[in-house]
């Protein structure tokens, strides 16, 4: 491949708290040993699912894809021949009420990450996760951002308050300090149902619906002003698709035209927002199969600057990789999707930001 | 809309809709003027007058609530300017700004068309013709004039 | 002002209201009138949902909304009772003045709601004869919606085969937002009494979900839970296919009403990939979600998005593939309102439109017939 490539989402896969334990202090050590704390145990993959495990991926070193840096490598990086690689971990620290075992869990994760991928591959970048208590957030927010390989804040899109909501305020702040995006993830298990009707039967319909998720995030943030009060705010959308986007954007500009009064410090329309502020990663392609429809989907976004190619590796979708993008792209747009728009939007990505 | 120097509008663009005391301070009328209705305003004695259809569905623009101006310098800020200067549409909540029809969401492009309105005493040497089709108009008395001219 | 849309008009969305909680109460059952006179918990329980007639939350969720009873500030009538209570300003404001030629109500009052679920279903029957005594009987126009206590299937059933052989009853009435998805088997017998009386199955904004509308906790204002409605549609279109209840009622028909039709193609995208890759899981499911939504599904077209650019509309209604299932409908008296003469752009294909306006719902209602 000799084309430049960015791959804002390759997940890495905690198999179990075992990985981690090195890690964690001696004290959450002998927790999990005397008590057989396995950690957060929902998973937004159930593992054996085709579009969880991408099917053909073997096994490498007899560990799963994702579980360590030489699947990555081989499975992921190699064959697309990516500049970077950004790392992400959909491990549920959400779910961990106890603060201090969050904490220590997301921290054990960023330090697993450093150690196990970023030291050993220069070509790898990272996310940083936290716990979901906004002032610890803030504080590994603080304790990680100094290490330039961690590029974004990950954040599980299904939480317990919507990001907008002011009681995020210290996670955001922190982010926007240290000039860190946040990434909303496919997932989340923060105890409430995928939908407002209750818990769905099956999988395929959380699956399904978590772009519903996405949507509700993006709303709270718009409303509640974040983009507003943070200028600087960057908002990344991982694992989201993003062919709901114009559908979502025509209803919320025309409800927000009438509504302004109860959201007054909105200065811009939700949909130049997300032009501004919000990017979204490809993968999973949510858009209709035929390529020429597809590409109108994309042009309905209303922006070149807003897909960010991602491979979403490990997990398996309708197309992979280079397939992903449809036949007939304007070569600028594609260039744009493969590197440019990460390029300009992650300020720890800029040209020259490497090494 | 702005009126270019001393010239007066053509002729027959200047219309009487009211005895000025029909429509006292906070009270507004819906008028019919040459095929269009309009509504006339006055705020504190000063008089506005806006096109009654909103450009997003027709909806009777001037029967809407008037509504105070509301700033915020980020969220959880209300910077409230009471004195009412914005008519909301009935129907979607547009507001527009009173003295210039502009809309609030979008000021530069969306608005509502706006008309020149004075009070007038027929006692004084202004030059007609006015259209006055629906009131006797006397020396003594004071009049709202709605000019269509731009 | 308004104008007379130049074809017919057909309104799948009129939301009447009783001129006060004293008004339904003459037509509850004679045994509910005394629990409820007796029952002082009942009757707060009745007075906060009546007060959000409207509204999309119970408790939990109280927000300021846009206007007093989220209606059209200039719908109320004269005689000073709630906006959409009096049949004459009614008729004047919106049958009369577009021209209409039918109108169906969807009152939205509570019954399904209601966790004593006898005392829902009291309220239904109550809802249903107050429609047929005071909007059916006098004005030839209406249809109108069965409501019943629909979480509790057997109590829906009861009453849908008490009123259904009133043919101007158009359809049964359910809103979005359910305490399960309603896929669910909890929900199996409502679809069954509804099809033994060929009746669509409609379902409408609002609803209580038991929880926030989000799937990650409650939004801090209105716009978000009134944008979010939209959510609460895809979700329960997603569940509905996922469940098999189109397999298993080959002959249900379902309404999607006041959700807007954007999300619509989206979602069939979304369902498409999901389905390919995952309906291993859903076995029962045998063919594209897309041919199963377009094949059951109509959908109201209020309040309808309004895409920034002229293009957007014709690709946007190819992308739904549902011309001939859309019906305009106008929320009346709400302040989302789409004004018949207005809604639609001009530039929609003319046979397009008057699908739209009229002609799918003639057929789907079976207004003629």
């Amino acid at each position: 491949m000799t084309e430049p490539l960015i791959d804002c989402e390759v997940q890495a896969v905690v198999q179990s708290i075992e990985t981690l334990e090195p890690f964690l202090s001696s004290h959450w050590r002998e927790v999990i040993a005397k008590t057989q704390f396995k950690g957060p145990t929902d998973t937004p993959y159930p593992p054996a699912l085709p579009t969880s495990r991408r099917p053909g991926l073997d096994d490498v070193d007899g560990r799963p894809p994702g579980a360590t840096l030489a699947s990555i490598r081989t499975q992921a990086l190699d064959p697309l021949g990516a500049e970077l690689g950004i790392l992400t971990c959909a491990y549920g620290v959400e779910s961990v009420r106890n603060p201090d075992a969050a904490a220590a869990i997301a921290s054990a994760i960023n330090d697993w990450l450093a150690a196990d991928f970023l030291e050993p591959e220069p070509r790898l970048r990272a996310s940083i996760s936290v716990p979901a208590q906004p002032a610890m957030a803030a504080e590994e927010i603080a304790r990680v951002a100094p290490d330039p390989r961690f590029v974004q804040v990950y954040l599980p899109v299904r939480s317990a308050l919507p990001y907008g909501n002011r009681v995020w305020l210290p996670l955001l702040e922190a982010a926007v300090e240290h000039d860190l995006p946040l990434a909303l993830h496919f997932g989340g298990s923060p105890g409430l149902p995928p939908t407002a009707s209750g818990w769905p039967t099956y999988y395929v319909e959380e699956y399904a619906d978590m772009a519903t998720a996405f949507q509700s995030q993006l709303t709270s943030l718009i409303a509640e002003g974040a983009f507003d009060r943070f200028p600087g705010l960057r908002v990344v959308l991982a694992g989201s698709g993003f062919a709901w986007l114009p559908a979502w954007t025509w209803r919320f500009d025309k409800v927000w035209r009438g509504l302004r009064r109860e959201v007054p410090w909105n200065t811009r329309s939700p949909s130049e927002t997300v032009r501004d502020q919000v990017r979204v990663t490809l993968q999973p392609v949510d858009g209709p199969a035929d390529p020429a429809a597809l590409l109108t989907v994309i042009e309905q976004l209303g922006s070149d600057e807003l897909l960010m190619f991602s491979s979403d590796y490990p997990r398996g979708h309708a197309e992979e990789g280079l397939d992903a993008l449809p036949a007939g792209m304007p070569p600028d747009l594609r260039r744009a999707i493969l590197c440019g728009n990460a390029r300009s939007f992650y300020p720890r990505l800029g040209a020259g930001a490497d090494g | 809309m702005p009126e270019g120097g001393a010239e007066r509008p053509a002729p027959a663009t200047r219309h009487v809709v009211a005895h000025v005391d029909e429509i006292p301070p906070g009270s507004r009328k819906i008028v019919e003027v040459a095929g269009r209705s309009i509504g006339v305003f006055n705020v504190d004695g000063t008089f506005h007058a806006l096109r009654n259809r909103c450009p997003h569905q027709g909806g009777p623009l001037c029967e809407g609530f008037l509504m105070s101006s509301l700033r915020s310098r980020g969220p959880g800020h209300y910077d409230h300017r009471p004195g009412e200067t914005l008519v909301r549409c009935p129907w979607h909540g547009w507001e527009f700004d009173l003295r210039t029809g502009q809309s609030w969401f979008d000021p530069e492009r969306t608005r509502v068309r706006s008309y020149r309105v004075s009070v007038e005493n027929a006692g004084e040497p202004v030059p007609g013709p006015y259209v006055a089709e629906r009131y006797g108009v006397t020396v003594e008395d004071s009049y709202v004039v709605v000019d269509l001219g731009r | 002002m308004a104008e007379r849309a130049s074809g017919a008009v057909i309104d799948c969305d009129i939301h009447n209201a009783p001129a006060s909680e004293a008004a339904l109460h003459t037509y509850l059952p004679a045994s509910w009138r005394e629990r409820r006179a007796a029952t002082a918990r009942l009757d707060a329980v009745w007075e906060s949902q009546r007060e959000t007639l409207g509204d999309r939350s119970y408790l939990g969720s109280e927000y300021p909304r846009a206007t007093p009873r989220a209606a059209r500030t200039d719908s109320w009538p004269p005689n000073g009772g709630p906006p959409a209570s009096d049949l004459p300003f009614l008729r004047e404001q919106l049958l009369d003045r577009y021209g209409m030629e039918y109108g169906v109500l969807t009152p939205m009052l509570g019954a399904g709601e209601q966790l004593d679920h006898e005392s829902g279903a009291a309220l239904a029957t109550a809802i249903n004869e107050w429609q047929i005594a005071e909007w059916l009987d006098p004005e030839p126009r209406l249809r109108a919606s069965i409501n019943v206590a629909y979480e509790d299937a057997d109590l829906a059933a009861a009453e849908i085969h008490r009123v259904a052989g009133d043919g101007r009853f158009a359809q049964v009435l359910l809103l979005i937002r359910t305490a399960e998805p309603l896929g669910r088997r909890k929900y199996w017998r409502l679809y069954e009494a509804a099809l033994e009386h060929d009746l669509p199955v409609g379902i409408h904004f609002g609803g209580w979900g038991r929880g926030p509308i989000t799937s990650a906790g409650y939004g801090s204002f209105y716009i978000e839970d009134t944008v979010g409605m939209a959510t609460a549609f895809q979700e329960q279109v997603t569940s509905m296919v996922c469940e098999g209840i189109f397999q298993r009622f080959p002959e249900l028909k379902i309404v999607l009403i006041e959700g807007g039709i954007a999300w619509l193609a989206p979602l069939m995208w979304r369902l498409d990939r999901a389905w390919k890759q995952l309906r291993a899981e859903i076995p029962h499911v045998d063919r594209l979600p897309s041919e199963i939504i377009r094949e059951h599904f109509w959908v109201t077209t209020q309040p309808i998005e309004e895409p920034p650019r002229r293009q957007d509309w014709p690709a946007l209604l190819e992308q739904i593939g549902m011309n001939d299932r859309i019906m305009f409908a106008t929320d009346y008296p709400h302040w989302d309102f789409d004004a018949p003469d207005r809604a639609l752009p001009s530039f929609v294909d003319a046979d397009v439109r008057q699908a739209i306006m009229s002609e799918n719902a003639r057929a789907l209602y079976r207004f003629d017939a």
